[in-house]
C-alpha cells in the first residue's frame, strides 16, 4: 500500500505518505488563510521526500472535517481530482478521529474529548472512549453548552479553558496521524468515510424580507 | 487543425460550475452544472451555497466534458482555470481542482482572468479576435468597456460601472415588478410586449461632463422603483410590459452608445459583446443597428457562450498555449479582485528569476 494523505480542516496544511506500515514523509505548515496556495506544493514535496512516484500511489486519504468550510473544501476537491486523474480510490477520515489517533499515539489514555476551533465562539468536537472509539460527535456547539471528558485535546479545547480545564496538544491534525489511522482501519477491513465534507452547519443565507420601498412612507 | 492546443478550462467564479474543452478555436465540449435554482429564493447568489455546489459538481462535470469531447485527460496540452475575479470561496474550488489535475497529469496550469475569458470565448464562434478588439462586458457581476490589443497579455479598461452592474439592475427591477430571480431573461420576455418609449427613464452618466465610458445603473433602478410605487400608491395598475421595455431601453441605449463611441474614439472597427446580459435580445438588436451605422463589425457569441462557462476559460487557455505564454505555478492563488489588466497569473518563480537577472 502507498497512501497519500492530507488535511485542510484545521489551520494546518499537512500532507503525508504512508506505506501501510509507517509514515515515509510528512509536511506540516500552519497558515489558516493559505490552504489553497500551500496544499499542492506540500503534496509534491512529501512525495519527493518519500521518493515515491505519484503513479505508484494506491489510495488517497483526506480529512473531511469538520472544519471551516473554505479551507476544508481545498482538501476535498483536491482529493477528488487527484483520485480521478490518478485512478485511485479516495477515503474520507473525520479530522477529529485523526487528532484522537495522534493523541493516543503520543500517550494519552482513558476517555477524552477532541475539540477544534469552529470560529464564531463555537467548537467542533467529538469524544472517545478508553479504547479510542468515537462515542459522541462530531458536532458543533458553544463550549459553555458542553460537558466534555476530563481530558481534552485540540486548539478548540485550548481556546476555552473554562470548558476544557486540562486541555493539551496536539492542537491541529497531522497528515501522518491521519494516514496511520486510515491505514489501520483499512487493514482491519473497516470502511472509511466517503469524500464528502462534514459541514455540520447549514449555509448562512437569509431570504430577503420582502421588497423594500424606495419612496418615503 | 489537429496541431492546435487541446485545453480544458474550469470556471467557478460565481454559481456555474463550468468545464469546457477546446482545440485551438474549436469548441469540443461545454459542460455546466448550475446552482442558480438554489439561490432563487434568496434573490441573489449566496456564496456558501455556490461553493458547496461547486465541490459536489466539480469532478462529475469534468468527466462529462471529457466524455462529450471524446478525449482522455492525458491527451490535453494544458489546464486553464479562472483565478479571478469572482467569489473567493467559489474560485478556490476550481483553482484547487485545476491544480490537482494539472499536477497529476503533468500538464501546464494556466490561471486566467475571468473577464479576458469572456472576450476570448468569441474565438470559438467567429475565429481569432482581430487586434485590437473593443469589448463590452455586461453581466450580473460586471459592466466594463475593455480595449484589448492581445487577449493573452494586453487588456485595458476604458470604463466600468460606478455602482450596480447592468445584470444587477435587471435583477432588482424584476424584483420591483415581482417577476422573480434571475431578472434578465424574464424582463427581456416581458419587454417584447411593451412599448420602449412609454416611460422616459434616466440615462445614467450621459451628460456632457460625465465620464465618457463609465456606467451607472443605480439611479435608473431607483427611478423605476419610484415610478412603480407611485402608480401602486395611486391605486393604479402597473403596466409591467411597458416598464420592462422602457427600463431595458434605457440600459441598452447607454451601453451601446458608449461602446460605439469608444470604438470610434480609439479607431477600433470591431466590437464584441459578452457576459450574461449579452443574451438580451434588445441589446443585440440595438448594438447591431448602431454598429452597422458606424461601420463597425459586431461580434456577439451565442447566448450559451455569453453566460459564465468553462469553454471561455478553455478558449483563453488554448490561446495562451498557442502563443507560448508562461504557465502558472502550483502555489497559484484564487484572487477575488484580480485586476482586469492581469490577463493571467504567470509563474512567480520565473517572474522573480527574471527580476533578479535584471538586477544583477
Ligand atoms: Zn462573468
Amino acid at each position: 500500500m502507498l497512501l497519500l494523505a492530507f488535511d485542510t480542516a484545521t489551520p494546518a496544511v499537512t500532507a503525508a505518505v504512508h506505506d501501510g506500515t509507517a509514515v515515509l514523509a510528512e509536511t506540516f505548515q500552519v497558515d489558516a488563510r493559505r490552504h489553497g496556495e500551500l496544499l499542492l506544493p506540500a503534496v509534491e514535496e512529501v512525495l519527493r521526500t518519500a521518493g515515491v512516484d505519484k503513479h505508484r500511489l494506491t489510495a488517497i486519504a483526506v480529512g473531511v472535517g469538520p472544519g471551516p468550510y473554505t479551507g476544508l473544501r481545498v482538501g476535498l476537491v483536491t482529493a477528488a481530482a487527484l483520485g480521478d486523474a490518478l485512478g485511485v480510490p479516495v477515503h474520507g477520515v473525520c479530522t477529529l478521529d485523526a487528532i484522537a489517533h495522534q493523541a493516543r499515539a503520543e500517550g494519552l489514555t482513558g476517555p477524552f474529548t477532541v475539540a477544534t476551533d469552529a470560529r464564531r465562539k463555537e467548537v467542533y468536537w467529538a469524544s472517545y472512549d478508553d479504547s479510542g472509539i468515537r462515542v459522541q460527535g462530531p458536532a458543533v456547539d458553544r463550549p459553555a453548552e458542553l460537558a466534555p471528558e476530563a481530558r481534552s485535546v485540540g486548539a478548540g479545547a485550548l481556546l476555552y479553558p473554562d470548558t476544557f480545564p486540562h486541555a493539551q496538544g496536539p492542537e491541529h491534525v497531522s497528515a501522518g496521524a491521519l494516514a496511520d489511522f486510515a491505514a489501520t482501519e483499512l487493514a482491519a477491513g473497516r470502511e472509511l468515510l466517503p469524500n464528502v465534507p462534514l459541514y455540520l452547519r447549514r449555509p448562512d443565507a437569509q431570504v430577503p424580507a420582502g421588497y423594500k420601498a424606495v419612496l418615503p412612507a | 487543425m489537429a496541431d492546435e492546443p487541446l485545453v480544458l478550462g474550469i470556471e467557478t467564479s460565481c454559481d456555474e460550475t463550468g468545464v469546457g474543452i477546446v482545440r485551438g478555436t474549436t469548441l469540443l465540449a461545454d459542460a455546466v452544472a448550475s446552482s442558480v435554482n438554489d439561490h432563487a429564493r434568496f434573490g441573489g447568489v449566496v456564496p456558501e451555497i455556490a461553493s458547496r455546489a461547486h465541490l459536489e459538481a466539480m469532478v462529475p462535470t469534468i468527466r462529462r466534458a471529457l466524455d462529450t469531447a471524446g478525449i482522455k485527460a492525458s491527451d490535453l496540452d494544458g489546464i486553464a482555470v479562472t483565478a479571478g475575479p469572482g467569489l473567493a470561496g467559489a474560485l478556490l474550488v476550481g483553482v484547487s481542482a485545476a491544480k490537482a489535475y494539472a499536477w497529476a497529469l503533468d500538464k501546464p496550469l494556466y490561471g486566467v482572468n475571468h473577464l479576458a475569458s469572456h472576450i476570448c470565448v468569441d474565438q470559438l464562434e467567429h475565429g481569432r479576435l482581430p487586434q485590437p478588439t473593443m469589448a463590452l462586458l455586461v453581466s450580473g457581476g460586471h459592466s466594463s468597456l475593455l480595449l484589448s490589443a492581445d487577449i493573452t497579455t494586453d487588456v485595458r479598461p476604458l470604463g466600468a460601472t460606478i455602482d450596480d452592474a447592468a445584470g444587477e439592475a435587471f435583477d432588482k427591477v424584476a424584483r420591483v415588478l415581482g417577476l422573480g430571480f434571475p431578472g434578465g431573461p424574464v424582463v427581456d420576455r416581458k419587454a417584447r410586449e411593451g412599448d420602449p418609449r412609454a416611460i422616459a427613464f434616466p440615462r445614467g452618466l450621459s451628460g456632457p461632463k460625465d465620464p465618457e465610458y463609465d456606467f451607472s445603473f443605480s439611479g435608473l433602478k431607483t427611478a423605476v422603483a419610484r415610478w412603480v410605487e407611485a402608480r401602486r400608491r395611486a391605486g393604479e395598475s402597473v403596466p409591467i410590459a411597458d416598464v420592462a421595455a422602457s427600463f431595458q431601453e434605457a440600459v441598452t441605449d447607454v451601453l451601446t452608445r458608449k461602446a460605439v463611441k469608444a470604438c470610434k474614439a480609439n479607431g477600433v472597427d470591431h466590437l464584441m459583446i459578452g457576459g450574461g446580459v449579452a443574451a438580451n435580445s434588445r441589446l443585440r438588436e440595438m448594438a447591431q443597428q448602431r454598429c452597422d451605422k458606424a461601420g463597425i463589425v459586431l461580434r456577439v457569441p451565442r447566448p450559451g457562450l455569453c453566460t459564465d462557462n468553462g469553454a471561455m476559460v478553455a478558449a483563453l487557455g488554448a490561446e495562451m498555449v498557442w502563443r507560448d505564454r508562461a504557465p502558472s505555478a502550483f502555489d497559484l492563488s484564487a484572487d477575488s479582485s484580480l485586476p482586469v489588466t492581469e490577463v493571467s497569473v504567470p509563474h512567480t518563480d520565473l517572474h522573480s528569476a527574471a527580476h533578479r537577472a535584471l538586477q544583477s
